[in-house]
């Protein structure tokens, strides 16, 4: 070979490949993925709740082949450290270099609350399937912020203080975790209980991670309660189950609890002591809905657990999303028309068995389950429904506009009525 | 070896050559927006930010002696002022990057006022129990820290909004800052801190208050952590009970440490150091903060004073060198 024919020939063979180029370039910009950036607790104190997150997200993509509205779906995860300031940097890393449509996760509220505030300046859709700050849909609502299969903290204990009324409980304790979250799932209990005329006798917060219960047991024990409420998370919940039982106090007081508290990430590695707790949640593993427990068997036969509270709300979470884009055909860069589009959605097929849509605030309207800890045939526990409050509203059944002339639920204004 | 080789003119206290390295440092960073992703301008504003708080350290521990594990908690407490007088009690920024200062100065006043008289392990502990008692108050004054959630509010002015013009002014108050704080060092005041560092029974026995300079150091050590919690207020909107926590206080110290204790432009370096390894090792493993610890002991093994030190045993006297002090 010449060098002319050569230069010919190679000339020839760059001009094939740069002509080949250009139309794969475009056709990958046609189906150009929908980038997904998932943000969880991967380190810090919360740390297994986080990974129970990814595995819902990840369970649900696998199962739609990771495909929404026929584009490809890459999700980039990123670790918040249990930290709010890490999580903003996070957010931001995943919005502005990562170019995520959109953004989905975190799990303590102060983490959440830092990247609703960041996202609130750049307009990106953010969903937040576990934090369940009331006011992100309530005081101070961010129309990014969209509350897709998660709850608000007092939402379901509105319903449970209704619950214990029936049961003829006249006086009723509470021990919480002294933050937000346990301010307000307190404040709703406490609310409604003295509205109907029960009595909160005394309510006890202690910090994060307390390793000795015995003061608070103590005390609780002298109180001569119809009823204990318990208001614990992660690590704070196994703890407490288990001194509360050992203390004497199972069997003798009922013991009732927030719905993370009964939560499969904490009843999962205890056994008898947990036994007969009453809390009020929308999901119950245990339920016998059809739909319940074909996720249940399907997420236990992949990850070797039952699903937990986590894995449940971010695979519900995704799928909302997922049904949203279905409908506005993919164009996720849309933002007006995507957030109107999840706001409209009305979620279906979702493990819960039953249609869920949200209400005017965007917070989702639920069948409130009054679930009980109960020993399944194969000796591990679970929550089975014992009755049902329908369709819930955050507000209970108080008006909206009134009810946000209220304060918000804090250590100081737990709603409580004045005998 | 303090002042070998300097020329005799001198520009704001700086050698021809000096003043030409700064300049050239300094345009280099201003040239940055032009390069960067708004995403690494950010990365870069933050470690500008958190190099001036390991320099307000590096004044105490590398010219005083000093370790305070209590600054994370006094440029939290200035974080929480400047987000808490703008967003809730409506300040305007400038009034409240003021408040937020000035609230800075005051418990790094009283921090000083206990822990003066104290050296080694027991200053250490000092501090450390100090800053926890901010974080509790933090943590449990509710109706005004906002708890476990924190505070939240547009605190920055609409012209810092953009990325580009907030790491400008960050930039430009971070080299007025940084400038006075060298001066500072420099100053015969400052060198009575050295000299503390180096032999506290000789100061005292040639007359020096040891106390009071320490005091004053402790100040101004203060003053400067301010500014630098004031300015991630503004970057971050938000400020929670992990601004004011312990690891607050040990992250800055180790910047100063990775940097070089002493070195006082340190601060920047293990600050950039420090922040780019979080941000980058995060992206490929959860194991990130193994990395991070793996690569502490590295260099406390390999480069005992810090990354400055290591480069000044590598480089020619005369440049870097010139920049610290011992006997």
């Amino acid at each position: 070979m010449d060098r002319r024919q050569f230069l010919k020939s190679s000339t020839a063979a760059v001009a094939a490949a740069g002509t080949g180029a250009v139309p794969w370039r475009r056709a990958r910009a046609q189906a150009a993925p929908i980038k997904v950036g998932l943000l969880t607790p991967l380190t810090g104190v919360v740390a297994s709740g986080g990974k129970e997150m990814v595995e819902g997200v990840q369970f649900y993509l696998e199962s739609v082949n990771h495909q929404m509205a026929g584009r490809k779906v890459e999700l980039l995860i990123e670790d918040d450290a249990s930290n709010p300031d890490t999580a903003l940097q996070k957010a931001r890393r995943l919005v502005e270099q990562g170019n995520c449509h959109m953004l989905i996760g975190d799990l303590l509220a102060n983490t959440g609350l830092a990247v609703a505030n960041y996202v609130k300046g750049t307009g990106t859709p953010y969903f937040i399937p576990i934090i369940a700050a009331d006011d992100l849909t309530q005081r101070h609502r961010i129309k990014n912020v969209i509350r897709v299969a998660g709850y608000s903290a007092s939402a379901f204990t509105h319903p449970f203080g209704d619950w214990c009324l029936k049961q003829g409980y006249k006086k009723i304790a509470t021990v919480s975790q002294d933050y937000t979250f346990g301010h307000e799932q307190c404040g709703g209990l406490a609310q409604v209980f003295t509205e109907g005329g029960g009595q909160i006798v005394q309510q006890f917060w202690h910090p994060l991670n307390t390793a000795d219960f015995s003061p608070y047991l103590g005390q609780l024990a002298d109180l001569k309660v119809d009823a204990i409420f318990a208001m614990e998370t992660g690590a704070d919940a196994t703890r407490f189950i288990q001194q509360y039982a050992s203390f004497g106090l199972k069997g003798k007081t009922p013991l009732l609890g927030a719905m993370n508290a009964t939560d499969q990430s904490v009843i999962r590695t205890l056994g008898e002591e947990c036994d007969g707790i009453i809390a009020a949640a929308h999901f119950a593993e245990g339920s016998d809905n059809p739909a319940t427990q074909k996720f249940v068997r399907e997420y236990e036969a992949r990850y070797h657990k039952i699903p937990s509270l986590y894995g449940f709300s971010m695979y519900s979470g995704i799928m909302w999303v997922a049904q949203a884009l279905e409908k506005i055909g993919g164009k996720v860069e849309d933002r007006d028309a995507f957030i109107d589009a999840v706001l409209k959605t009305e979620l279906v097929g979702s493990p819960l068995g039953k249609t869920v849509k949200l209400d005017a605030y965007g917070n989702p309207i639920y069948d409130v389950q009054i679930r009980k800890t109960v020993k399944r045939a194969d000796g591990k526990y679970w929550n089975v429904p014992i009755t049902s409050y329908p369709g819930v509203s955050q507000f209970w059944k108080y008006d909206p506009e009134t009810y946000m002339k209220q304060p918000p639920y804090s250590r100081t204004f737990q709603g409580i009525k004045k005998a | 070896m303090s002042n070998a080789g300097s020329a005799p003119i001198k520009i704001a206290g700086l050698t021809g050559r000096s003043l030409v390295v700064v300049l050239l440092v300094l345009a280099t960073t201003a040239a940055l927006p032009l390069v960067l992703s708004n995403y690494q301008l950010e990365l870069a504003t933050e470690m500008l930010i958190f190099g001036v708080l390991a320099m307000s350290i590096d004044i105490l521990s590398g010219f005083a002696g000093r370790t305070s594990l209590g600054h994370g908690a006094i440029f939290g407490v200035s974080g929480y002022v400047v987000v808490y007088a703008s967003a809730q009690a409506g300040f305007s920024p400038a009034a409240a990057i003021l408040l937020g200062v000035i609230a800075a100065t005051a418990v790094a006043i009283i921090f000083a006022l206990l822990a003066v008289r104290t050296s080694g392990v027991y200053f250490l502990l000092l501090t450390l129990a100090l800053g926890m008692i901010v974080w509790g108050i933090c943590l449990r004054w509710t109706q005004v820290t906002g708890g476990e959630n924190g505070l939240r509010g547009d605190v920055r002015p609409a012209f810092l909004a953009g990325h580009r013009a907030f790491y400008w002014a960050v930039l430009a108050a971070t080299t007025v800052v940084s400038y006075a704080m060298w001066r500072f060092v420099r100053s015969p005041f400052g060198l009575t801190l050295l000299g503390i560092r180096d032999s506290e029974s000789r100061m005292k026995s040639l007359g020096y208050n040891v106390p009071l300079h320490l005091f004053i150091g402790f100040a101004v050590s203060g003053f400067f952590a301010g500014i630098s919690g004031a300015l991630y207020a503004l970057f971050n909107n938000f400020v929670s009970p992990s601004t004011v926590a312990l690891e607050q206080s040990v992250e800055g110290v180790l910047m100063m440490i990775a940097g070089g204790v002493g070195t006082l432009f340190g601060g920047f370096v293990g600050a950039a150091a420090i922040i780019a390894l979080e941000n980058v090792v995060s992206a490929y493993t959860e194991r990130w903060q193994t990395v991070l610890g793996l690569t502490f002991i590295v260099i406390m093994i390999f480069a005992p004073d810090g990354i400055i030190g290591a480069l000044r045993a590598i480089l020619p006297r005369g440049g870097l060198a010139r920049e610290r002090y011992k006997d």
